[in-house]
């Protein structure tokens, strides 16, 4: 006997579903926070799909800040694109409010039957006799507990995937480094997305703007270190003196996003990685909550699965592997190739891109119109694109 | 001696520069980013990963 079936690493939207999903299959778990208070603070620009959000929780006003009907994309020379969301690609559709909305999950967890423990760091975890034993620290309090399997949904930093070996440090060219300020006193439209492209805003990366309903709105930036020659915060705030210089500054966001496409596996012998921990994030928008949510969700069943066979080997479970590929471990490997394609195109280039688009009426626009256009002006780079456009 | 340290009044703890470590060298501890020195080369892929420029070497 076990203490818990599961033990789950990292109370954010991933690690909530890992055990809200096992609990509702019947297994005893155990979901810890490394925070004193789930959702804080908040790493994340807060945008996620309709589609994406609604296949896990129904929405919930208490926790959205905004609905987005357009993303607006604009070019180093401040030429502007406007696409609807749907044609925008999935990570435009709400802005959460993540604070609330990460609670809500662990509620979720909890109601299904999930024990939820906050100022809780995993500490170690050693695996024997098929078994995993796992260090705890409770509000300074050290313990050890057993269990069958962990799920390690401990984010950017995850030591869980560390201690059992599965190497996912991420080179300069596979983070988005970035800063966001939650800011008043700015103009922006509350049901529209801002991008701001090319190397002049956001080596590597990009600059956003997220309405959080009428009054403020998340800025970030995103900078890749290998290309960026200084500091995330340095650029952002360079934009905003040029951009929004009348702004004020209510809340500052930091985080380390992974963009380095699909990992190889995501398991070893009793452990699982969902999420930010297994780099789950898209490589071209940074978006994470809709594939950590799927992950969640398959490695809760597989757990699941694992545990009704009574066998938690690597081997057993590497159909969580299989399963989070065929969602979509192909975009992350699609998109990092793309992400890699686009970072070679100079800021001429884009700006040409956007400037060639520019008239064509919203409802007409599309990423099949955008690729004629690009075919139409610029043949050269639309065969560079093809294998994603056509 | 050269070694690397943390501005804890820039640090933001997001944990950007445990991602990037290749040697085990640091780690988030809630809000506190420990520096592990022995095992640190100064390699400087935590102090170019810095969102905030928090990470410097020191002599």
């Amino acid at each position: 006997m076990t203490d818990y079936d599961v033990i789950v690493v990292g109370a954010g939207p991933s690690g909530s579903i890992s055990a809200k999903t096992c609990a509702e299959k019947g297994l005893s778990v155990l979901l810890i926070e490394k925070r004193q208070e789930i959702g804080v603070p908040v790493r994340c620009a807060e945008g996620v799909s309709k589609k994406g959000l609604e296949r896990f929780v129904k929405p919930d006003e208490k926790w959205i800040a905004s609905e987005i009907e357009r993303a607006e994309i604009i070019s180093p020379s401040s030429h502007r694109v406007v696409l609807s969301a749907e044609k925008a690609g999935n990570e435009v559709g709400y802005v959460l409010e993540r604070k609330v909305f990460d609670r809500y999950l662990a509620m979720l967890a909890s109601r299904a039957g999930s024990n939820v423990l906050t100022k809780t760091s995993a500490v170690y975890i050693k695996r024997e006799n098929g078994i995993v034993r796992v260090g705890i620290r409770s509000m300074g309090e050290e313990e050890e507990l057993t269990a069958k399997i962990v799920i390690g949904a401990d984010g950017v930093e995850s030591r869980v995937a560390k201690w059992v070996g599965i190497d996912t440090t991420l080179k300069l060219n596979e983070i988005e480094s970035c800063v966001q300020y939650l800011m008043t006193n700015i103009d922006f439209d509350p049901s529209t997305t801002y991008f701001w492209i090319g190397k002049k805003y956001a080596p590597g990366g990009y600059i956003w703007l997220f309405p959080k309903g009428k009054d403020s709105a998340n800025v970030g930036i995103g900078v890749m270190p290998a290309l960026a020659e200084r500091d995330a915060k340095w650029y952002l705030d360079r934009f905003l003196k040029e951009n929004f210089p009348e702004g004020e500054i209510v809340e500052v966001v930091v985080g380390g996003v992974p963009v380095k496409g699909a990992i190889d596996t995501a398991v070893s012998d009793n452990v699982m990685l969902v999420g930010d921990a297994a780099r789950h994030t898209d490589p071209i928008t940074g978006g994470g909550i809709v594939n950590g949510m799927i992950a969640g969700y398959l490695a809760g069943l597989t757990a699941y699965e694992a545990v009704e066979s009574g066998d938690f080997s690597e081997r057993f479970l590497r159909r969580y592997d299989e399963r989070w590929k065929a969602e979509f471990g192909e975009s992350l490997v699609r998109n990092k190739k793309l992400q890699e394609k686009m970072l070679k195109l100079e800021d001429s280039v884009l700006d040409r891109l956007i400037e060639s688009v520019k008239g064509i009426p919203i409802e007409e626009m599309s990423v099949k119109r955008l690729a004629y256009e690009i075919f139409k002006k610029h043949p050269r780079l639309f065969w560079d694109l093809r294998e994603f456009i056509i | 001696m050269k070694r690397l340290a943390v501005n804890r009044y820039k640090c933001g703890y997001c944990g950007a520069c445990v991602a990037v470590c290749k040697f085990d060298a640091n780690e988030l501890i809630e809000t506190y980013l420990e520096i592990y020195e022995d095992r640190c080369t100064l390699c400087m892929a935590c102090v170019k990963t810095c969102p905030m420029n928090a990470l410097e070497v020191v002599e």
